[in-house]
């Protein structure tokens, strides 16, 4: 027998429908945390790393956190809020603990989406009249989106993986399925929730990877040189931190 | 409090295994990126599917990653050899980028004279472009080996045992302190090991201009705008 | 090293095109199943203890180990193997000796549609069931088994004592236990067949008792063993029909060694009583003592060492 039949036949059998969690389920509730933690994550980050990005001011400490953010382990800060929380606030500790992994890279892709830009064509808008304003509106913002979606990028994806540790929590979510398989020796089980999460994850980056492209403004994507080596994924290499 | 300074001998047992797990994938991570970034960097074919594998093989969640192995490689599920080949597949795709983009920062007008002065390929691979490239590499290699030993602590998961026993153990005998420890015990773990990285970068590259981290990120960064 | 990583890369292209039956042959047997672990070194004067990831496990464990470090032994320890998919095959194979385990959970793994119930059948059933090679000495008295769990208000507000009132609660019920829960034999199911009743399931993992008392599940799968039935004010529903198989501390062990180590085991395994295990479990929950000290202060209290 193939395992990855076995494992695909698995995904489509009716009983994914059935039981405390179903797959459809286990999906929304995947998306839903990747989601909402992407978002809050990004509320905070974003406004922030735009203020670090435009003045200048501030970096040095950004670098210093994003860099010892990405040497700790989410599994270990999710357990450790949920204890300090308490079991009636669990999905919070969640959420707060994705939030605090998602910010890394969101801030990183907004301020050095903002130092990428060509200090010449801010100095071409001041010239012109600008405001600080309409030079961040006008200028900064659209010009560094491309790194920003690459921040978001990349903080979806870390937040997707981790999503998938926190059923050891209990949270629901895809890796149910994993956790709940080890125990009961189902590796049919096992492997058909990874090819889930897996496919969850492509997806995901997919989309992200047509946004970033779809930002660029078309008279920026004119003039650049069609390098390979200019494709979105690589940039996100630069602000990412590791999935897990 | 207390109870980390009680298990302080058990806090030290799981770092050096945690330790011993984590440095065989950098290093086998560290190596096969070498060819699979000069890969990338030469050929204008290859780059594209190169940078396109890494970086799908980077985006699988470590846990379902750890269901995948051992059905492709017919490694056992729980065990530590799906933990090391994980890890190792995670700083490969992290390390073969940066090697590709290290070496495409090195000056072409300096691969030139090396050629005009008579050195072949490998000669001037090993001696003129990889010392060159040798602060972006050495950045990547820094993030590579930061994030696997946060990574590796969910190995616990598939049964080995490390840092991330602290967690699951912790979580079971409701001892905060405990869980604490393990988060703190793996950041001090990845600081020493990215120190460690940056004086022997001193040492080997005692050419390179001493950039802070900022710094050398924002070059890459920049390097990557630019290409 | 090269084959497996282009081997990998191949696979995530598979996956990534949907084309995985491509695949076949690649993949061979279940990786749960084979092979054995290298983790220690068993050599004949040593002798490899095993524990699982579960500190009440653990202890046992050290005990064990201190026991048999008494008697003139050397021990080597291999704590925290986790799961048994993870460390029956390293027994198996001999790379480890000894390892502390418990007769209904083992006999169903080894079983899954044993029919044993009481102490005695389920111990004499996995004498028949272990691989060869393999062996149990005397059986504790000490219990660390599944059980169902309500809060004491709960009980009291229905009259409860026993599964079979169940069936008179007016409420939802929510089951909660680890996730395997649901689709254990005495899960779900099982109280549907047996007792009628009709639950719904949560996972709840190792945050199942504060579950219970914070209200999130009213039924709780809580090992027997577990202090907080005690300190939380639980009450254990009997289990008249006999849902659940009864799980005794016992050594399992290769059978090499067995004879040797028999006698200073089983006088632990003698010693060892419920309440006593449920004691040693408090040091190290609530006391927060480390495995080590926890042994020593046991050991030293029975008179073994």
């Amino acid at each position: 027998m193939n395992l990855f039949a076995d494992a695909i036949a698995w995904i489509f059998a009716p009983e994914r429908l059935e039981g405390s969690v179903s797959l459809p389920l286990a999906i929304g509730q995947h998306l839903a945390y990747t989601f909402v933690s992407v978002v809050v994550a990004a509320l905070v980050a974003v406004p922030l790393g735009w203020a670090i990005g435009h003045t200048g001011r501030g970096r040095e400490v950004a670098v210093a956190v994003s860099g010892a953010a990405r040497a700790v382990p989410s599994f270990g800060l999710l357990v450790l809020l949920v204890l300090i929380f308490g079991v009636l606030h669990k999905p919070e500790a969640a959420v707060v603990s994705f939030v605090l992994l998602a910010i890394p890279s969101i801030l990183a892709g907004a301020y050095s989406g903002f130092e990428a830009i060509d200090r010449r064509v801010i100095d071409a808008g001041r010239a012109m009249g600008m405001t600080e304003w309409q030079i961040l509106w006008r200028i900064e913002v659209p010009l560094g989106l491309p790194l920003l979606i690459g921040g978001l990028r990349s903080a979806t994806l870390q937040v997707v993986a981790t999503v998938t540790i926190a059923a050891y929590i209990n949270l629901g979510g895809v890796g149910y399925f994993i956790i709940q398989g080890v125990p009961l020796r189902d590796f049919t089980q096992i492997l058909g929730g990874a090819l889930v999460v897996v496919a969850l994850a492509l997806v995901l980056d997919g989309l992200f990877a047509v946004l970033q492209h779809l930002v660029v403004p078309r008279g920026v994507s004119a003039g650049r040189t069609p390098d390979v080596r200019a494709t979105p994924t690589r940039r996100r290499a630069v602000v990412e931190p590791a999935t897990e | 409090m207390t109870w980390v300074l009680d298990n302080l001998d058990l806090i030290a047992a799981l770092t050096l295994e945690h330790l011993r797990q984590c440095l065989l994938p950098i290093l086998l991570g560290f190596v096969l990126a070498i060819p699979l970034g000069w890969v990338a960097f030469r050929f204008r074919l290859t780059r594209g599917l190169v940078l396109t594998v890494t970086g799908l093989l980077y985006t699988i969640p470590s846990l379902a990653l750890f269901a995948i192995l051992p059905t492709v490689l017919g490694i056992r599920f729980l065990s530590e050899a799906n933990l090391v080949i994980a890890l190792t597949i995670y700083a490969v795709a992290i390390m073969a980028r940066s090697i590709s983009d290290a070496l495409g920062s090195v000056d072409p007008a300096v691969r030139q004279a090396a050629t005009a002065v008579g050195y072949g390929p490998w000669r001037r691979f090993w001696t003129v472009e990889f010392p060159l490239a040798g602060p972006v590499i050495l950045a990547g290699l820094r993030v590579a080996a930061v994030s696997t030993i946060a990574l590796a602590t969910v190995g616990i998961l598939i049964g080995v045992e490390n840092l991330g026993y602290l967690f699951t153990n912790g979580l079971q005998r409701r001892i905060i302190p405990e869980v604490f420890a393990g988060v703190i015990a793996v950041m001090l773990v990845a600081l020493v090991i990215d120190a460690l990285l940056v004086l022997a970068g001193r040492l080997l590259m005692p050419w390179a201009p001493r950039r802070t981290a900022g710094r050398r990120r924002r070059l890459a960064l920049r390097l990557g705008e630019a290409a | 090293m090269f084959t497996a990583r282009n081997k990998g890369r191949l696979a995530l292209g598979a996956v990534v095109v949907g084309a995985a039956l491509a695949l076949s042959g690649c993949a061979s047997g279940d990786p749960l199943d084979s092979g054995g672990t290298d983790t220690g070194s068993g050599s004949s004067d040593t002798i490899v203890i095993g524990s699982q990831a579960y500190y009440s496990n653990e202890i046992i464990a050290e005990i064990y180990a201190q026991a048999l470090e008494n008697a003139g032994y050397t021990v080597e320890r291999n704590f925290n193997i986790g799961q048994r998919d993870a460390y029956l095959p390293s027994l198996e194979d001999g790379t480890i000796d000894l390892f502390p385990e418990y007769t209904g959970n083992l006999l169903q793994y080894y079983e899954p549609d044993t029919t044993a119930t009481t102490s005695d059948d389920v111990y004499a059933a996995l004498k028949d069931a272990l691989p060869d090679g393999l062996t149990v000495l005397d059986q504790s008295p000490a219990t660390d088994q599944d059980s169902y769990n309500v809060t004491k208000a709960f009980a009291d507000q229905y009259g409860l004592t026993s599964l079979d009132d169940l069936a008179s609660v007016d409420v939802p019920l929510i089951l909660g236990g680890a996730p395997e829960l649901e689709e254990r034999p005495y899960g779900p199911t099982g109280l549907k067949s047996l007792y009628g009743v009709d639950v719904q399931f949560q996972a709840t993992g190792d945050t199942t008792v504060e579950d219970l008392v914070a209200g999130t599940v009213n039924i709780a799968n809580v090992y027997s063993a577990d202090p907080r039935i005690q300190t939380e004010d639980l009450v254990t529903l009997d289990d008249p029909k006999g849902l659940f198989l009864a799980s005794n501390v016992v050594p399992l062990v290769n059978a090499d060694i067995a004879d040797e180590i028999a006698d200073i085991i089983n006088a632990v395994s003698a010693k060892l009583t419920p309440a006593g295990l449920i004691a040693l479990n408090v040091r190290s929950t609530v006391d927060q003592k480390s495995t080590d000290a926890i042994a020593t202060q046991w050991l030293n209290g029975q008179g073994l060492i």
